[in-house]
């Protein structure tokens, strides 16, 4: 029983993964909380679903929903911040309007959904149940744990081993140096931004098949948990954010099975307090993450 | 190599270059120097693109810069090695190194890791160590290599000395010198006066925005005005 809970925790954790990364990616780089993360997630969701509807094979509504999703999380940027930053205002300015972002993106998906929950037509992933040992473990779960593993893994290289990665960094870490090197920022700013909402909407689409419910609220909770998660993890630091990722899906999995689950968000926002009392940056966070003026 | 003209530069009306001229020829070294305040960094930030200019003209290699953005102004060759030694702190030494290398755009580097290395044997000893860990005289030779690996054609350095215990300075006026015999054209700011006469082929007196004096860098040291205000001793 506890290995079964475990095992169906970690496959939570990687949902969790792909869609705080994101959002800790874009934190790190702008020190710019983007609030219009959850419709981003929600829209990767509902493209997918109309792909299905729409007659569309799984695998390309997978795609399509990546692409849409990073192009959507771009358009965010240049309309929600390239201006504010312009103007220097950009921390406050930029949780206001990507609020603002996210409100336009809900409201268009309510009115293309028309306020329902949507449904994937039965048998869109395959049910197939495999059982080893005492365990049970769907097909759905192993390509989610696969999915989150494997895009993952792409990031880490992309970010630690490639000179995308390093200009990336080079700008999350001194924005004026790195230009000065000959990197055009705002171009960093798009890319950032693609691979953020690209992830968000990998996870949509896995979240949306594994609950089978899709529908244009289905952002707000994930906001919600993202935003404990890079804080618990450390702002704007990956591997804090992945951390963060498996304890909080470990943690919210195993109170759902054992405890009443009235309890659950208490005990995971609980468990976030005490943590930030001991570590008031985050698990894996620098003293001055949150400090926009200390880097300029 | 590089031709200013005129050129103005104003922040929120405050006006920190009132049109200066400067020319810095190929293969020399050109100090500018001046007082804390006098527009030292407002003229180098002009050149790179941080700061537009308000009227006058930048022009390398007979290719007009004026107002380009900074990336585009590392295109033409022209780098800059910003003061306060802002290296990538939470990047590896190699890393840090090889982010130069965006500064190329596909043209042929000048220096490569090895080249660097050659400059800098202690940023090979380190290539692993994150760059934030580095002391000042390590991060100020850092800065340096990142630039170099950038393929410069004009290097611009602002205040290399700035903050630095004497026998650094010395290793880092020392690794200059190898660069200006490799050929680099080189325009060098400092406020410490002596060490850039020494360090320069010709100079600009530069003081609240106005150019007050230039000439020959030996002949500015033993200029008595100079020498009073700059150098300290008579």
């Amino acid at each position: 029983m506890l290995a079964q809970q475990l095992l169906n925790g970690l496959v939570v954790s990687g949902v969790y993964a792909l869609f705080s990364l994101g959002f800790t990616l874009v934190f790190g780089i702008q020190r710019i909380l983007n609030l219009a993360h959850g419709a981003v997630f929600m829209t990767g969701a509902m493209v997918a679903y109309y792909t299905v509807d729409g007659g569309g094979p799984l695998w390309l509504a997978f795609i399509l929903a990546i692409i849409v999703s990073g192009c959507l999380s771009v358009l965010v940027e240049i309309t929600c911040f390239r201006r504010l930053r312009k103007t220097g205002d950009e921390e406050f300015g930029g949780v206001v309007s990507s609020i603002g972002a996210g409100l336009v993106i809900t409201t268009i998906a309510q009115q293309i959904s028309s306020t329902q929950i949507l449904r994937f037509p039965f048998e869109t992933f395959p049910v197939v149940i495999f059982r080893f040992w005492d365990l049970r473990v769907s097909m759905l779960q192993l390509f989610m744990a696969g999915a989150a593993l494997v895009m993952v893994l792409i990031l880490g290289y992309l970010f630690y081993k490639t000179a995308f990665g390093r200009r990336v960094r080079a700008v999350t870490d001194n924005e004026r140096a790195a230009t000065l090197m000959g990197i055009n920022p705002n171009r960093i700013y798009m890319q950032t931004y693609f691979l953020a909402g690209a992830l968000a909407g990998a996870a949509g689409v896995l979240v949306g098949l594994a609950f089978n419910s899709i529908s244009f609220v289905m952002g707000e909770p994930y906001m919600m948990f993202g935003f404990a998660i890079i804080i618990l993890g450390g702002l704007g630091s990956i591997p804090g954010a992945l951390l963060a990722s498996v304890i909080f899906g470990m943690v919210q999995t195993l109170t759902i099975a054992y405890l009443p689950s009235g309890l659950t968000d208490t005990i995971i926002f609980a468990a976030l307090f005490l943590i930030l009392l001991v570590r008031p940056h985050g698990l894996l966070g620098q003293e001055d993450a949150g400090n926009l003026g200390g880097r300029r | 190599m590089l031709e200013l003209r005129d050129l103005k530069v104003a922040y929120s009306g405050i006006q920190a270059l009132r049109g200066v001229p400067l020319d810095v020829a190929k293969g020399e070294t050109v100090a500018l120097i001046g007082p804390n305040g006098a527009g030292k960094s407002s003229l180098l930030n002009a050149i790179s693109g941080i700061v537009q200019p308000e009227s006058g003209t930048v022009t390398v290699e007979g290719a007009d810069l004026t107002g380009a953005r900074p990336w585009d102004v590392t295109k033409a060759g022209v780098l800059q090695v910003p003061e306060g030694r802002k290296v990538f702190s939470e990047m590896t030494v190699l890393e840090n190194l090889l982010v130069g290398e965006t500064a190329l755009h596909g043209r042929a580097p000048t220096f490569d890791l090895d080249a660097v290395y050659e400059v800098f044997p202690i940023l090979d000893e380190r290539r692993d160590q994150r760059a934030g860990s580095l002391s000042g005289g390590q991060q100020q030779m850092l800065v340096i290599g990142r630039a170099l690996m950038g393929g410069p054609r004009l290097l611009l350095l602002d205040e290399p000395s700035l903050g630095l215990a004497p026998v650094i300075i010395a290793q880092v006026f020392e690794a200059l010198a190898s660069l200006q015999e490799r050929g680099l054209t080189i325009l060098l700011i400092e406020q410490n006066a002596h060490l850039a006469l020494q360090a320069s082929d010709r100079a600009y007196v530069i003081e609240q925005g106005h150019i007050v004096k230039s000439g020959v860098s030996a002949e500015l040291a033993d200029d008595p005005e100079v020498t009073a205000l700059y150098l300290g001793h008579a």
